[in-house]
Parts: structure tokens; sequence; C-alpha cells
């Protein structure tokens, strides 16, 4: 069992708000997810020319000041950290493909949870109220952000298993339920050139979707070849830079409800975790149709 | 009327107060604030009483209910009244999955829509839906009588026994050994009863029926010298 949430702001004016309210809908979840728990918000886009990694090491005093900068003086880059329990948000003057490219080979060890010019993801162990107050969760601003309170079934309690899972720029997803053809599909992804992290089924269907999505499939399309492609039980809610999407199988067998007033648009896997968000009463309310993809945008001026 | 607010007290504290409650109490009117999508509400009432739940209920509310009314005045969450015995379960909104799930008597209404396995494996629960139904509906479905006022989605009574089902709308597939029959004066006059019953108002007239093809379940003698 987990539960997941996403909330996907339309009104400019509530995104001083948007931790509060997912940090309420993250602990609303904890009876279905209490071992370990992750969000990735979307906010503080970085400048032209920047990018943005959220990486992980398990040693709370992992010397990242010394890491920053020789990577700054390997790109011959500017390199800014933010240090949050033992995570590290680096913002990087240079290319998100050299900036990655070098962590991983000079820092195996260092995770990246997630890299982009927006999304910053967090994830680690522990209640859902224990994490999101560890990182300062309440605080956040941004458009949107999506969350994932876990109880693990198959594999170990650990950050690494924790989602959201990234496979792409600002890209992430938080799964429900489990795939039974993850393994053919993963070997699939291998063979078109995708490097896997972990293995954890949700992972294959993050890597999927970033397939689909480079070869240029929008996020409804990539969904929808989700569909036939992806076997299994699940509820899906994917962000992207500009974009929120949920989906659920063919046979709906894990829970999901969506709610939408002129404010916003709410995911979770049930009720209890919507019911404290402003003019719920007032928001309609419905449970998402199985095998129907559904999908929210920003206007592009946004 | 007796508020409990939810905001004060615990699930827990409200279902032990309702199930100390002797068959003859007085205490017969009762208002649940503040409900905000908790799991449990009202489950397993064993006395004539009423709970009226104001918002949006979480799962299995009014599981296992005998003789109480509780009526949501909001959605409800998978397993609405999942095995009821008898008495009236109605919710003035939406019902997730798996709607009086294996109810075996009473009646359940859902004004608004039900989704996938509406009254699956039903006993003899009677079950009205104001609007449409989700797939897998009266799976299995036993005995009681499902009436659906909008459509019914795929494999509609799928392995289904002898429960009856009254669709007004389309049907988007029927499962295995499920069939359209005859709608007689006989149904007509018992789904009239019913809707009346469940203070929905519709015309009869206007569903079509369904039920069992008796070929999955049903011995045939054909069948002796397998044996």
């Amino acid at each position: 069992m987990c539960g997941i949430v996403g909330l996907f702001l339309k009104n400019p004016a509530l995104r001083p708000h948007l931790g509060g309210h997912i940090k309420t809908m993250l602990i609303g979840m904890s009876e279905r997810g209490p071992d370990s728990a992750g969000i990735a918000v979307y906010h503080k886009p970085v400048r032209k020319g920047q990018c943005k990694l959220t990486a992980f090491h398990a040693n709370p005093n992992y010397h990242w000041r010394e890491i920053g900068g020789a990577l700054g003086e390997a790109l011959n880059a500017e390199v800014d950290i933010e240090l949050k329990g033992n995570h590290a948000v680096i913002t990087v003057s240079a290319d998100e493909t050299a900036t990655r490219a070098w962590l991983h080979h000079h820092h195996p060890e260092v995770r990246v949870m997630g890299y982009g010019q927006l999304m910053e993801v967090y994830k680690d162990i522990g209640l859902p109220a224990d994490v999101a107050e560890r990182y300062g969760v309440a605080g956040m601003e941004g458009t949107h952000a999506i969350g994932h309170t876990r109880m693990a079934t198959e594999s170990a309690v650990t950050t690494e298993h924790s989602h959201p899972f990234t496979a792409a720029s600002d890209m992430c997803l938080v799964h429900n339920g489990s795939l039974s053809n993850h393994n053919r599909l993963r070997e699939w992804l291998r063979r078109r050139g995708h490097e896997f992290e972990t293995d954890n089924d949700s992972e294959v269907a993050a890597r999927y979707f970033a397939h689909r999505m480079g070869e240029g499939a929008s996020l409804a399309e990539a969904l929808e070849a989700g569909l036939t492609d992806l076997d299994g039980f699940y509820t899906f809610t994917m962000g992207t830079r500009d974009g929120f999407a949920v989906l659920r199988d063919g046979i709906a067998c894990k829970p999901a409800v969506l709610a939408e007033t002129d404010d916003w648009v709410a995911m979770a896997s049930e009720f209890r975790s919507l019911a404290n968000l402003p003019g719920v009463e007032h928001a309609k309310i419905w449970e998402p149709a199985p095998a129907v993809v559904y999908t929210w945008s920003l206007p592009k001026a946004a | 009327m007796i508020s409990v607010d939810l905001a004060q007290s615990s699930i827990r504290d409200l279902n032990e107060r309702l199930h100390k409650l002797p068959p003859d109490t007085n205490e017969r009117a009762w208002r649940v604030l503040n409900p905000k999508g908790a799991h449990a509400i009202a489950a397993g009432l064993t006395v004539p009483i009423e709970v009226v739940v104001e918002g949006h209920a979480g799962y299995y509310c009014a599981g296992m209910n005998k003789e109480a009314t509780v009526i949501v005045n909001g959605h409800a969450g998978v397993g609405l009244g999942e095995n009821i015995m008898s008495g009236e379960v109605r919710v003035k909104g939406n019902a997730s999955q798996s709607a009086a799930a294996s109810g075996q008597g009473g009646l359940v209404v859902i004004e608004g829509d039900a989704s996938a396995r509406c009254g699956i494996s039903m006993k003899g629960v009677d079950i009205v839906v104001g609007g449409s139904v989700g797939h897998m509906s009266a799976f299995m479905a036993q005995s009681g009588s499902l009436v659906v006022c909008g459509d019914a989605g795929a494999s509609l009574g799928d392995s289904i026994y002898e429960a009856k089902l009254y669709i007004q709308g389309s049907v988007e597939s029927l499962g295995a050994d499920c069939i359209e029959k005859k709608m007689t004066p006989e149904h007509i006059a018992k789904l009239e009863r019913l809707l009346a019953r469940a203070g929905i108002k519709a015309d009869a007239k206007r569903f079509r029926r369904y039920g069992s093809a008796r070929k999955l379940y049903n011995f045939h003698t054909d069948h002796a010298d397998a044996y």
C-alpha cells in the first residue's frame, strides 16, 4: 500500500502556500505509507544557462562544499549549494548533461534525485510528518508538487527506493501499485540506452514515460502509450516543467480521487488528503475513470 | 439530535458510543460533523437510529449496517455499506468502488454515481443508483436488486447468480453469463416499488432487465455422466 498526492496551482496567488498544502496532503496519507515519504516541488526557476540538481548522500556530514568546488573548477562554472538534511540542491552555471556526467564519473556514491530548471526532489525514510519537517516542506512556494508516502511491500525501505522517481529533466513520477512486466520493460529500455539506479518497478515506469517523451510524445501521448505497454496495477501522478497528469490502469485497482476548483487541481489516493484544501467544499470531486489520461498544463506565460 | 464533531473526537469514540446504544435507545438522531474522509464512520451499527454524516466519508462508511439509517451528505469512499444486513444507507453524492459489496439485506441508495464493482457479490441487498455505475458491477451477484438510472460500465453482472439488474441507460458490455431478460409487468411493479422506497424519480418502464443465463453455475443433468 502507498499513498500519493499531487497539487497543481492554477491561481498564482496560492503559490506561496504550495508547500503548506502539500505537507498537509502528505500527512493525510500517513496510514497508507508510514515508512518513507518524498516530494517533488516545482519552484525557483534557475537563470538561463544554469541547471539545478537535487543530490543525496546517506552521510549527513557529506563533503558537499568540496565537491561543489571541484565541480565548479572542472566545468568552469559557478556552483551554489543549499544543504537540507542529507540532500543538497546544487545550482550550476553549466549544462545539465555535463554536470550530471561529471558527478556520475567523479562521485558515483552521490545519488541524483532530480534535475532540471525548476524541480527539486526530497525523499527520505520516516513518517511523512517527520520527512516534511526535516526538509521544510511547509515553507516551499511553487506552482505544483507531487508527493508519495510509502509502505514497502517488495523492495527495501531506503531513500533510494522512495518515490518520486525522476527520469528526465524536470520530470517525476509517483506510483501506487505494482507492475508485472517491469523486468522485460527494463531490458527493453536498457537496449535503448537507459540506465537504471534501482530494481524498483516504478523507476521502470518513470523511464518508460521519459523514453516516450524523448521520442517526441506529449505528456498525454506518453501516458496513452503506457496503457498498452505497462502491465499491472497502477495509479500514477506525474509532473513535468509545466504539466501535471494522472492515470489509472484499466481495472482501476488502486484508489484515486481528483478535485478541481478555479484555483487548483488536486489528486490523492484518498479524500482525506484533500479535505483541508482551501475551497474544497465547493470543488468538483470525482474518481478518475480507469484507463483515462488526465492532464493539466500551466499557461505559457506563467 | 446528538452532534459528534470528528475534529474534536476520534472515529473510535464515535463508533463506540454508537455501538453501546441499546435497541430501545431514545438517542435516535445523530449528526457527524467534519468527517473529512475518515474511514469506518458509523460502521457496525446494530440498532434503529439515524446517523447523518455532514460531509464526505472515507472507506467502509456504514459497513455491516443493521437496522440503522445512515445518510451521507457528500461523497463516500471505497466499500460504502459493505456487507449491509438491513436498514438503509444513503449517499447524496457519489460512492467509490465496491459500494454495498456482499450486502445481505437492507437498502443502499447512491443518489449520484457509483464507481467500479458496485454490488460485487451482493447477497440480498437492494441497491438504487441515481447515476451510473462503473465496470464489473454486480460481479458474482447472488441475490437482491441493482437499479441503475444511468449507464453501466463494462462487464456488468459477470458470473452472476440470481440477482436482478435493472439499467435505464446503456450497458458498455455484459459479463460472462449475464444476459438481457424480459421486463414483465411484475418486474415493472417491483422496480416501481424499489424506486419509490429509494425516493428516486424514474420511469420503471424505461428500464431493461439483466440477469443470469444460468449456464455458468447451474448443474446440467446432461453432464450427470461426468460424475
